[in-house]
């Protein structure tokens, strides 16, 4: 009400030039979001009209729209007798599944170090357990394959030398452990990060609930399992559930690094087979198909567990 | 009581100090080993039993790294791509995220919806390297400058930022006829450094260990990042690793060896990363980060 009285009262002059502000602010602020809309339409949404590659025989270089169309071919080839598909989408739910079994693994960190009193201490702990997430996966094989190779790796070198192996061991190489293998390399690059973000929950709980619990007597395990854990249930549940939405999405740089003619089988995950199709065979519109699918399914499953996060907590997440 | 009460609790201490150590050695660790195998000689090296000191000492790698063709090149892209990325990112992304939080730009709510929707959408590998191709990204340095220019976790943190931020600075300047432009730049940009600074150190690491833009869409080797030489050497090494049993420890002229050349490299490329790590921490306790989970 008071801004319309004031607007009634100044004087035609000024009004004109308020309003000829305020058209220029307007403008202003189109040219200060358009561009960088645009932006990300062209680099995120643009490539969606790429999906139609999936439905014509595609060669490089002719139009799309005038490739042959073909329907859905290529999603039938996709699961037909003698595809590796089957395969590949055994060896990425097997790997999210059990990436999903760990993730309670930086909650558990989290809690440890906040039993570290010192404070010094507990900053040195989790800025150096931390350390591995911010390198890239390219330097985590480097250190993994020094680790691990067979001739003069650190590990086999100590292993023969205490007499517990008569010969080398080849991690890298071992088929059986792939899956654990990669897990493991998953939970040693990422649990440290985990904690902090769990740390930070962990100082968003309210102190008095702690104070009442020591007035009542609760030991520090006591407060941890009463006080702690249940503070942390939102967060977890909801890293969780985004995981359980990324089950289908592999890394592709890790297993491109520690890919190998021998782990192959066991390690060819979603995004690496739609690398072979695609970049290797050169099969563009197989490939395409395949990340299609990849993407409806995850996208799918994403919309699920929003929907069960909003039964749960009242809001969703997305 | 008071003993029975501190005694399971002393324990529990020790065991999980003892436990974390071990974690952090697990964690740390590594790099040590690869800092001091780099700064051993070479040859002494190989014959293995490096722990905790190097044997003897010898810069040979790291010298020999030098005269090696395209290491000092790759460098150098890596390190402009991580300061001319970062600076493209930090200039666009605040100013959109800026304009959005204005209550008078049309469609706001709709152009920030779809801009965090990124988040989740994937077009998929085939679609998004035709894409970059057509737009002439390929073997183009653009190609790791332009994607990047707004990222939807950073337009998160940056807007929940501003929002935040007390609005009679913002309505004093407007009163003294200062154009929102203006605003932005002298008002708005100091007040976020804070900010800022978490998303550039989140970026320059981000475009430090980017690897995939540089392997899928830029295989001229003048564009070539150091990561990707990296990779170069060590696939060298996993042919080697194919053939199990054979000696690789083959006696070179040169005083360097393959492991030796791969763990200094392994050591150029993460020596930026150790040193911007320690700005990094400082944010870790700060609850900003856990903002942009929830979301």
């Amino acid at each position: 009400m008071d801004i319309v009285h004031n607007q009634t009262r100044a004087n035609p002059a000024t009004c004109i030039i308020k309003m000829k502000r305020k058209t220029k602010t307007g403008l202003v602020l189109w040219l200060m979001s358009i561009p960088f809309f645009v932006f990300v339409m062209i680099f995120y949404f643009v490539p969606l009209l790429g999906w139609s590659m999936a439905f014509v025989r595609y060669i490089p270089g002719v139009p799309i729209f005038e490739s042959h169309f073909v329907g859905f071919k290529y999603f039938k080839a996709m699961f037909s007798y003698g595809s590796d598909l089957p395969r590949v989408i055994a060896n990425t739910l097997a790997m999210g599944f059990l990436s999903i079994l760990s993730a309670p693994l930086p909650m558990v960190l989290a809690i440890l170090l906040s039993e570290v009193k010192r404070l010094k201490i507990k900053k040195f702990i989790q800025t150096t357990v931390a350390l591995p997430n911010f390198i890239s996966m390219i330097i985590v094989y480097s250190i993994f394959f020094s680790f691990l190779s067979v001739d003069g790796g650190f590990i086999n070198d100590i292993l023969l030398k205490l007499n517990l192996i008569d010969k080398p061991t080849n991690l890298l190489a071992n088929e059986g452990a792939t899956w654990y293998f990669q897990t493991f390399v998953g939970i040693w690059k990422g649990v440290g990060w985990g904690a902090i973000i769990y740390l930070g929950a962990i100082t968003a709980i309210d102190p008095q609930l702690y104070d009442a619990a020591n007035v009542d007597g609760a030991s520090r395990f006591r407060q941890a399992l009463h006080v702690t854990l249940p503070g942390l249930m939102p967060t977890f549940c909801v890293l969780l559930l985004l995981g359980v939405g990324n089950l289908l999405s592999s890394n592709f740089e890790q297993v491109y690094v520690f890919h190998n003619a021998i782990v192959h089988n066991k390690i060819e995950t979603l995004d690496y087979y739609t690398y072979r199709i695609g970049l290797v065979n050169f099969d563009f519109s197989l490939s395409t198909a395949i990340g299609v699918f990849k993407s409806v399914t995850s996208l799918t499953l994403l919309f699920l567990v929003n929907l069960i996060i909003k039964k749960i907590n009242g809001h969703s997440i997305i | 009581m008071n003993l029975s009460r501190n005694l399971p609790q002393k324990l529990f201490d020790i065991g999980n100090h003892l436990f974390l150590m071990f974690l952090v050695l697990i964690c740390i660790y590594p790099f040590y080993y690869i800092f001091i195998y780099s700064i051993s000689i070479p040859t002494e090296a190989a014959k293995g039993g490096i722990y905790l000191v190097p044997k003897g000492f010898s810069l040979s790698n790291y010298l020999q790294l030098f005269k090696l063709n395209g290491i000092v090149h790759a460098f150098f892209i890596s390190a402009s791509r991580a300061v001319l990325g970062t600076a493209v990112t930090l200039f666009c992304t605040s100013m959109f995220a800026y304009a959005l939080t204005k209550s008078t730009l049309k469609y706001r709510k709709l152009m920030y919806r779809v801009t965090l929707s990124t988040m989740y959408i994937n077009a998929g590998l085939i679609p998004w390297y035709i894409t970059m191709k057509t737009l002439g990204l390929k073997d183009n340095f653009l190609l790791y400058i332009l994607p990047s220019a707004i990222i939807a976790f950073f337009l998160i943190l940056i807007k929940t930022y501003i929002e935040q931020l007390p609005s009679s600075l913002e309505e004093s300047a407007m009163m003294d006829g200062g154009g929102v432009f203006q605003i932005y730049i002298q008002i708005i940009l100091p007040l976020c450094v804070p900010v800022l600074g978490v998303v550039a150190i989140f970026s320059t690491v981000n475009q430090w260990n980017t690897w995939q833009d540089n392997f899928f869409l830029a295989g001229s080797p003048n564009l070539q990042t150091l990561q990707l030489l990296l990779l170069s050497y060590l696939t060298d090494q996993t042919s080697n690793l194919m053939a199990i049993g054979t000696n690789i420890s083959k006696v070179t002229v040169v005083e360097v060896t393959p492991s030796s050349i791969r763990m200094t490299i392994t050591m150029i490329v993460t020596l930026p990363i150790l040193f911007v790590y320690p700005l990094f921490q400082r944010f870790f306790t700060s609850g900003m980060l856990l903002g942009a989970v929830k979301g």
